[in-house]
């Protein structure tokens, strides 16, 4: 099976000399849950604008489903959707007109094309706004309406740059659920997030891009278990005793009933609650301080720097 | 892209760009129809009667045919250029960009939206005509010819300037200052008989002369210049208008970085 997305030695440079890509690598299996992360100004959106074609490529190879883009682009393109990071709507269209248009450019005939609008406008949650002006929909709705168009020629890879900017925690959510499910139905998915909890929620595998190189790639999972440390908050029910401390651990307290562990790896937490529940100050609540992938994100640009 | 899906794409483009002009009639459609009859009423029946006769036929005649093509010139060019550079402006360009839509079909189905338009424009126009003269066509074919024609040329030359404008003043330039000016003095409202042999002269190289004069010639069986030439010139504008569109956007001139 080829993979849903190939790139070799992918170089840009833009007219005014500024190198975007110095020749990056990647390679995305079909059916994966991919991020692509990256400070901004990286290379993340270069390197999409090249898969979509809104960028030309300055060196380097690009397959996308074992099609190469300098053989036959259009047979390329009908295998991935595209969500671009900003709105890109004609804002006096109606919704379903956006929908119908956008698979009559893939070659897809009206009466498909509506029945199509239909089923993913129902599954994300907008059928009720089908006839209204996008210039009357919420920034949520036109994200959803992005990933509706996106998927309405059935592609087989779905490239999103930044889909939940801006959207609140509620409809991300739902969008999530969706991304999931699309997922799970087969399609490959790869993405580009600045938030880092979201690639950790949704994401199998990950690779990072800094000023225009790969600097890491890998599972998540993976990538994670070579955390050195991991910040833990515990909530504790009564105050925490004087001067209090575990031989071994780097502990803070930050209230009066919260604690800061650092847990490092091989260590094991529950001598810190073994330790606390004896000095009366049992845990009730714990979480992480920060988000794992963040900590490996910032590990990891800060050694390729 | 197979041929029946290539098909698709160029209706699709043609039923967005028609759907776009008739939401917005009032600035595209109606506009015309009332400018013409102000034409028609000052320039055909009031001052027209003083005139009398031009070119062997009442003024008001005369004037009908290059009206309508001056209708069919702006609305033709106006749609394309706006309707593509507000497609650039607000990104949704990119809609058509990312998927598989060959460039010839893009350029074809914005050229037949502003084609469409064009025809549009001037069945109004000529409905509106109607009510000031009759109108006894002299060769439909060479009519048919012209408006296709002249149509197609200038809905191309439209997605030209768009892709070069970067902004609405841009947009605006090329038919406020060249197809405005060349159009008025193209023989719309003269013949140029009536001009010194100097300024006759510089007018034959005025394009305009000729698509208004074989408009007029199919219309009334009269023109100032031989419409063989007109042909030619007009068949020319159009092969080059349609190449230079095709490299542009194929290019990705102003399009992609």
């Amino acid at each position: 099976m080829s993979a849903a997305l190939e790139i070799t030695g992918l170089q840009k440079t833009y007219a005014n000399g500024f190198q975007a890509l110095k020749g990056i690598d990647l390679k995305v299996e079909e059916g994966d849950f991919f991020a692509l992360l990256g400070p901004n100004g990286a290379g993340k959106s270069t390197t999409i604008g090249i898969v979509s074609s809104l960028v030309s490529k300055t060196q380097g190879n690009v397959k996308i489903c074992g099609i190469d883009i300098d053989d036959d682009f259009s047979l390329a393109k009908k295998q991935i959707g595209i969500v671009p990071q900003e709105f890109n709507f004609n804002v006096f269209e109606n919704v379903e007109d956006v929908l119908i248009h956008q698979a009559g450019y893939y070659g897809i005939p009206i009466g498909i094309a509506r029945k199509r609008a239909d089923y993913y406008l129902e599954k994300l949650g907008i059928a009720d706004k089908k006839h209204v002006q996008m210039r009357m929909l919420s920034g949520g709705m036109k994200r959803r309406l992005m990933i509706a168009r996106a998927l309405v020629h059935e592609p087989r890879v779905l490239i999103l740059d930044e889909p939940t900017a801006g959207v609140d925690i509620e409809m991300r959510r739902s969008m999530y659920d969706f991304l999931r499910q699309t997922n799970s139905e087969g399609r490959t998915i790869i993405l580009t997030t600045h938030y880092l909890e979201e690639a950790e929620m949704l994401c199998r595998n990950v690779a990072i891009i800094n000023q225009g190189t790969i600097v890491t790639r890998g599972s998540i999972k993976d990538l994670l278990r070579d955390l050195n440390s991991e910040t833990f908050l515990l909530d504790t029910q009564d105050e925490l005793p004087a001067n209090f401390s575990v031989p071994g651990f780097d502990l803070r307290p930050i209230e009066p009933t919260c604690l800061e562990v650092e847990l490092a790896r091989g260590q094991d937490l529950t001598e810190v609650f073994t330790a606390l529940s004896q000095a009366g100050a049992s845990v009730v609540s714990m979480r992480n301080k920060e988000n794992r992938l963040e900590r490996m994100f910032v590990n990891v640009l800060e050694g390729a720097s | 892209m197979s041929a029946f899906e290539q098909w698709v794409a160029f209706l699709t483009i043609l039923r967005k760009e028609v759907r776009r002009y008739l939401r917005i009639w009032t600035q595209t459609l109606l506009p015309s129809a009332i400018t013409m009859s102000l034409y028609f009423l000052i320039f055909g029946t009031l001052i027209g009667k003083r005139i009398g006769t031009m070119g062997g036929v009442s003024y008001m005649e005369f004037v009908v045919p290059g009206l309508i093509m001056m209708a069919i010139i702006t609305n033709s060019y106006a749609n394309v250029v706006g309707s593509f550079f507000g497609a650039k402006f607000n990104n949704s360009v990119e809609e058509l960009l990312v998927s598989p839509t060959p460039t010839y079909v893009i350029v074809l189905g914005y050229a037949a939206g502003g084609v469409s338009r064009g025809i549009l424009v001037s069945i109004i126009v000529t409905s509106v005509a109607l009510f000031f003269t009759d109108l006894d066509i002299h060769n439909w074919g060479v009519v048919v010819g012209v408006v296709a024609l002249t149509s197609v040329a200038f809905s191309l030359c439209g997605l030209i300037n768009a892709v070069f404008a970067n902004t609405f003043d841009d947009v605006n330039i090329v038919p406020t200052f060249v197809l405005t000016p060349l159009t008025y003095l193209g023989g719309v409202f003269y013949s140029l008989d009536l001009l010194p042999d100097f300024w006759s002269g510089v007018s034959q190289i005025n394009p305009l002369v000729y698509v208004v004069n074989a408009f007029r010639y199919g219309v009334l069986g009269v023109s100032d210049v031989d419409i063989t030439v007109s042909f030619a010139m007009l068949i020319g504008l159009t092969v080059v208008a349609f190449a230079y569109a095709m490299h542009l956007l194929g290019s990705g001139t102003r399009l992609r970085t």
